[in-house]
């Protein structure tokens, strides 16, 4: 079911100009910033509890729940993730470029109710676009006297910098992200500690939040946790930006109320994805950025909602919902995504790093033709020993999450198509004709 | 005698102020480096070692860590076609060949007369303009071979001079002030 509710982050979008500060101040921005002020801030954090604020990073972890794990410190650091790169993953690049006020007026309120001594919003570096209008919207905030000292007349002062990152997927992942941010390599720390609350950036407590989390602030203290938590259901609460992207008819964002929304409406709702493209039949879909195990026809009808994916044996993930039809070959796209994990796996951990080339080559023989009888059971050995048992979620062999996400398409793709492998294999050719 | 000039030197003096300790600055400096000379070279590694403190290696070990930081020259327009999920599934391999047989080099490579190279992404965060390509991190598509070809035309002629900068060139909008709250807002927790 679609529901009316009214957008919250992308609520400026309409306006070609969303990502002025005229457009920005005409619209209510940093109303919420400025009425933050006024309350304690116990009060500010009460309210994102009360919104139930899952984080909109791809890990969905209570937003409230990481700031009151912060240790006390005299220095404390606030950390915006704007690194975003799970393929299939567009909904922060489209913050960045359309709203970037809304992003630093959620991060001011975060950092005031964490009592944060300076904030930094990491953004990817490929968005040449996005850092030059955040860093033209950071000066602005400046010189409207929403950060510096004093600010709006108030007793709590904060700076902010923004911070271009280089080209490295793994630095979505927090603490490779703080890595990155102290001047290294993107290599994510071994835990435990298992939160930068506890050990962050300079070995500082240090919240990290993603952008979209952010961009939700201004809203929730203007009209109350409890408005927020009144949409979606269970504890999948607000509204969520989903990314629809691959062979459907109108691939874009769309922001919906969680969990009463479908897979099956968000694809083919004539108002949002409006079908698969030609016509033709819906093979199979990630519900949640590549990290994910892919969905069939089966599952359209499970709603956007955190709990209920997960039960379903996959993960809403980053909002990012990818359709192959019919005419897809799921060994090329099974291929693809593996490249990619192994490319960017940082190289620190054995399974990781060598699993995911020789998963990648295995896979690149079959789609060639190359394949033999035994690869299929190879491919799920080799993920097996990466995350053994195949559960989901997947057990950890490695420091982070990068490593245990690799079996994540090739499993859930040999499961529903084991015949096509077969197929490739018995061929000798890819019999979709991808070549 | 350092590489980078006297502006670029300022303009670090700056960027390492932003952050409570120099090595943070490290990255913004490569891309500074690389504004200046479009790739990485030796002597900015140099500078920007003594800059922040650290060793040479250190900072071509990081550097060397990030696809978008250079070592060795590339074209005047670095092509960054996405081949990931959404691109593969609407034609960003097709397009890939078609560029490489356009440009009359390989990924990787650049063309003899300095102006283009070709780069494979992985995904760029513009999937809904699949295929999508980045020239020197500005954004295109979707792209099909007519149109890629008219990308390159443009960016021949110079008709896209105002929205693509050379490569290296990143953000255009420098920070107006320097850190100013000079406070900590410790909380009792």
């Amino acid at each position: 079911m679609i529901t009316n509710a009214a957008p919250i982050v992308t609520r400026r979008m309409g306006y070609e100009d969303s990502h002025t500060l005229s457009r920005y101040l005409e619209t209510g921005g940093y109303d919420g910033f400025k009425k933050a002020l006024t309350m304690s801030r116990e009060d500010v954090a009460d309210q994102v509890n009360r919104a139930s604020l899952l984080g909109r990073g791809g890990a969905g972890f209570p937003a409230g729940r990481k700031w009151s794990m912060l240790r006390s410190a005299t220095t404390s650091y606030l950390v915006i993730n704007g690194d975003e790169s799970e393929p299939a993953t567009f909904k922060d690049h489209l913050l960045v470029e359309r709203d970037p006020h809304q992003i630093i007026e959620g991060a001011l309120i975060c950092a005031y109710a964490i009592g944060a001594s300076q904030i930094f919003i990491f953004c990817r570096g490929e968005f040449a676009l996005g850092l030059e209008r955040l860093q033209q919207a950071c000066n602005e905030a400046y010189e409207i006297g929403a950060i510096g000292r004093s600010i709006f007349g108030s007793s709590f002062s904060i700076d902010l910098v923004i911070h271009p990152g280089a080209g490295a997927y793994i630095c979505g992942e927090e603490t490779a992200l703080l890595e990155s941010l102290e001047g290294k390599r993107g290599f994510p720390r071994i835990k435990p500690p298992f939160f930068p609350a506890v050990q962050g950036l300079y070995g500082a407590p240090t919240v990290v939040n993603n952008i979209e989390t952010m961009s939700n602030l201004p809203w929730i203290v203007l009209n109350g946790g409890d408005a927020f938590a009144a949409l979606g259901e269970g504890s999948s609460t607000g509204t969520r930006l989903f990314a629809l992207s691959g062979r459907v008819n109108r691939p874009g964002w769309y922001e919906l109320e969680m969990s009463k929304t479908t897979f099956r409406d968000l694809i083919f709702d004539p108002t949002l994805g409006a079908g698969v493209k030609e016509g033709r039949a819906l093979k199979a879909f990630i519900p949640g950025g590549v990290s994910a195990p892919w969905f069939g026809p089966g599952e359209l009808d499970l709603g956007l909602d955190q709990d209920a994916v997960g039960k379903a044996g996959s993960m809403l993930g980053s909002g990012s919902v990818v359709v192959m039809d019919e005419s897809t070959c799921v060994v090329r796209a099974a291929w693809r995504i593996t490249r990619f994990f192994s490319r960017e796996s940082c190289g620190q951990c054995t399974p990781c790093r060598e699993g995911g080339g020789w998963l990648e080559q295995i896979l690149r023989r079959i789609e060639e033709g190359e394949g033999r009888e035994t690869d299929l059971d190879l491919l799920m050995d080799v993920c097996d020993n990466i995350a053994p048992g195949l559960t989901w979620p997947p057990q950890q062999t490695t420091i982070c999450v990068l490593g245990p996400s690799i079996p994540s398409s090739i499993a859930s793709s040999i499961r529903m198509f084991r015949d096509e492998y077969h197929a490739h294999i018995r061929e000798g050719r890819c019999p979709m004709g991808s070549h | 005698m350092a590489h980078l000039n006297s502006e670029n030197l300022e303009r670090a003096t700056r960027l390492i102020a932003l952050y409570p300790k120099d090595r943070s600055a490290l990255i913004p400096l490569c891309h500074l480096a690389q504004s200046q000379d479009g790739f990485l070279t030796e002597e900015a590694i140099q500078d920007i070692a003594e800059l922040v403190g650290v060793t040479p290696a250190e900072v071509y070990g990081t550097a060397t860590f990030y696809d978008m930081l250079h070592t060795e020259p590339v074209g005047k327009y670095v092509f960054a076609i996405c081949t990931n999920i959404a691109c593969l599934l609407n034609g960003a391999f097709e397009l890939l060949e078609h560029a490489q047989h356009r440009l009359g080099v390989h990924v990787g490579q650049t063309t003899k007369d300095g102006m283009f190279t070709i780069e494979e992404a992985e995904c760029l965060a513009a999937c809904d303009t699949a295929p999508c390509v980045q020239v020197n991190h500005r954004f295109f598509g979707p792209l099909a071979a007519e149109s890629f070809d008219a990308l390159v035309g443009d960016l021949e002629s110079g008709r896209l001079d105002d929205v693509v900068p050379s490569h290296g060139v990143l953000s255009r909008v420098e920070r107006s002030v320097g850190l100013v709250a000079d406070t900590e807002n410790e909380v009792a927790r």
